[in-house]
């Protein structure tokens, strides 16, 4: 299996060079995802036959002399895109056997490009979660440490990229999904800005938050994919007109000279020392490129966690009235409409979702809505303040990403706020709709397990170019490490 | 201090139509109450002349020509229904057996 490209860029070489086909090395990558599955449990569907008709039609545009950055690459979805042709669960009971009817805007361009569809992979039900224990189809496992959870909600993406299951996936971040369970897996995530990428035919969970982001090996990857999947969608009001840039074009340059600001506030109680250890290195040789990195503060980071939970669970609550019962998926087929849908929707949605809609449904009930509901709209409006003040003098800030590495499967905090805590780190940002891309910095040890620590860098909106050139120049630190 | 009791929670409930046990009432009231209990922190921030954020993006009131376009055909709208009769979707009566 050694000979398996690991990167969409080196795929791209082998494929352009003639050394393999689409076809093959699609077969290759069924293969590896046999063999590593039963371990892993990354994907919940695996569409075979769909991905080799899709390779043979990627050699076909080959042969006709097309070359295009994904063009016969396979790659994974998580479960909560939509793509034609295969089933969308969102980990959830309530979807069993739901077949879309269409397919997510961003799927669609993949395909267009010609990208290759492994398969969709496990996610936290509906994306609530940081571990993929809530997902009614079984928890995905660590590929550095099977006994430990990969992170969520996108742990089945991040596993399979970094299990060799895919050569990238498709993520989505709402508060942290996609930068913490690539930071748990040594694995490369990025949130795009809040509109940068269409969010039509992905499964609603918080509508103002909901991003969908690249999770590969490399930055470049995460560069030819945000290209591949961004930009203005008549489908979806909430994208951006704005071109999309090269990003794979503007990866060069290097960080001298760049001013980075290093939050205080992210150093939290209760952070694992080796996580901090590993951000402060990722400083040191941020400095040691030549960037300026100072102390900043952004003073509304605390209240995010709460901010967040109160609008996330709102838009959840709302988003999720669709589940009835008489539309599609599961339903508990009890006589009386009222009792079908009571019964549809307790006995359909697992119990992390059930606590979100009743939080949300509590936060937006009259008497309740102006404490708690427009009270947190308007820290938002604080929350996004502290990034437009800190950007006025820094190019990025650089952060940890989870304040602690991945936990074993089964020993999560029992209570809800330790619990909401975890996602701490990334909640600031996701409420600002600021880009961030999550990098691997280094690894702990913890019980003889080594065990990867990323480090986040916090970009200016729509400046992904920025990131990238940052996250590259930070990786090649890695490589001489 | 904000402590949901079970009433509430079976209140919320209904509301969001969901069932719950009466194991899951007594947990979420006390999650709950422990959630809303940290959030009281907000209530030490001054917002008095702050908009409320509802949505991030610089973007207002984006429009698009109002053209009839092609939507799904009926029987792909179907396709996922628990029941379905004669292009439509089943439901059981509304005006009887509710209040």
């Amino acid at each position: 299996m050694s000979h398996l490209p690991q990167t969409i860029h080196e795929a791209r070489r082998l494929l352009r060079s003639g050394a393999m086909t689409s076809v093959e090395l699609t077969e290759a990558y069924l293969e590896r995802i046999v063999q590593m599955e039963p371990d892993i449990h990354a994907y919940l569907h695996v569409a075979e036959e769909q991905a080799l008709t899709q390779a043979r039609m990627a050699d076909e545009r080959m042969a006709a002399g097309q070359d295009t950055p994904l063009l016969g690459v396979p790659l994974g979805v998580k479960d909560i895109i939509t793509v034609q042709g295969m089933p969308a669960t969102a980990g959830s009971r309530i979807l069993e056997g739901f077949m879309p009817p269409y397919e997510a805007t961003v799927s669609r361009k993949l395909r267009e490009q010609g990208a290759v569809f492994l398969g969709k992979l496990n996610t936290d039900e509906f994306a609530m979660g940081w571990s993929t224990e809530n997902s009614a189809y079984g928890v995905t496992h660590n590929p550095w440490a099977l006994d430990r959870v990969p992170g969520g909600s996108s742990g089945g993406p991040a596993a399979a990229v970094a299990a060799g299951e895919a050569v990238a996936a498709l993520g989505t971040d709402t508060g942290g999904s996609v930068r913490q369970p690539a930071s748990w897996t040594n694995t490369v995530g990025l949130r795009p800005t809040y509109g940068r990428v269409s969010r039509y035919g992905v499964i609603a969970f918080a509508s103002s938050l909901d991003q969908v982001g690249p999770m590969t090996r490399d930055v470049r990857d995460s560069a030819l994919l945000l290209e591949a999947i961004a930009g203005h969608d008549p489908k979806d009001s909430t994208t951006f007109p704005d071109a999309v840039p090269h990003y794979a074009d503007m990866l060069d340059g290097g960080v001298r000279g760049m001013r980075f600001g290093l939050p205080r506030e992210y150093f939290t109680e209760g952070m694992h020392p080796g996580v901090e250890k590993a951000t402060r290195e990722a400083v040191a040789r941020l400095c040691d490129l030549g960037a300026i990195v100072e102390e900043v503060s952004l003073p509304h980071t605390d209240y995010g966690m709460p901010v967040y939970y109160l609008i996330a669970t709102a838009e959840a609550s709302a988003n999720l009235s669709r589940y009835d019962g008489v539309r599609y998926g599961y339903s508990a087929q009890a006589p009386d409409l009222q009792e079908n849908y009571k019964l549809t929707r307790g006995r359909g949605f697992g119990p992390e979702v059930k606590r979100r809609i009743l939080l949300g449904t509590y936060a937006l009930s009259a008497g309740y809505y102006d404490a708690y509901y427009l009270k947190a709209q308007k820290v938002r409006t604080l929350i996004r303040a502290d990034f437009d003040a800190v950007f006025e003098k820094y190019d990025a800030l650089v952060a940890p990403v989870a304040p602690i590495p991945p936990y074993r499967i089964g020993e999560a905090p029992t209570d809800p706020v330790s619990l909401y805590l975890l996602d701490v780190l990334t909640l600031p940002s996701a409420l600002a709709g600021v880009p961030a891309l999550a990098l691997p910095a280094g690894f702990v040890e913890e019980d003889g397990a080594k065990l990867p620590v990323g480090v986040q860098f916090i970009g200016r909106p729509l400046d992904e170019a920025t990131l990238f050139r940052i996250g590259r120049a930070f990786e090649q630190t890695n490589e001489v490490a | 201090m904000p402590k949901l009791t079970p009433e509430e929670v079976q209140h919320i409930a209904e509301l969001a139509k969901l069932d719950l046990s009466e194991d899951e009432i007594e947990r979420y009231a006390s999650d709950l109450s422990a959630i809303l209990d940290y959030a009281q922190q907000l209530q030490d921030v001054d917002t008095d002349h702050i908009h409320p954020t509802a949505s991030v993006l610089p973007l207002r009131n984006v429009m698009r020509p109002d053209e009839a376009r092609p939507g799904l055909e009926p029987e792909d709208a179907l396709a996922n229904a628990p029941e379905s009769d004669k292009g439509y979707f089943k439901v059981h009566a509304v005006l009887e057996g509710s209040q």
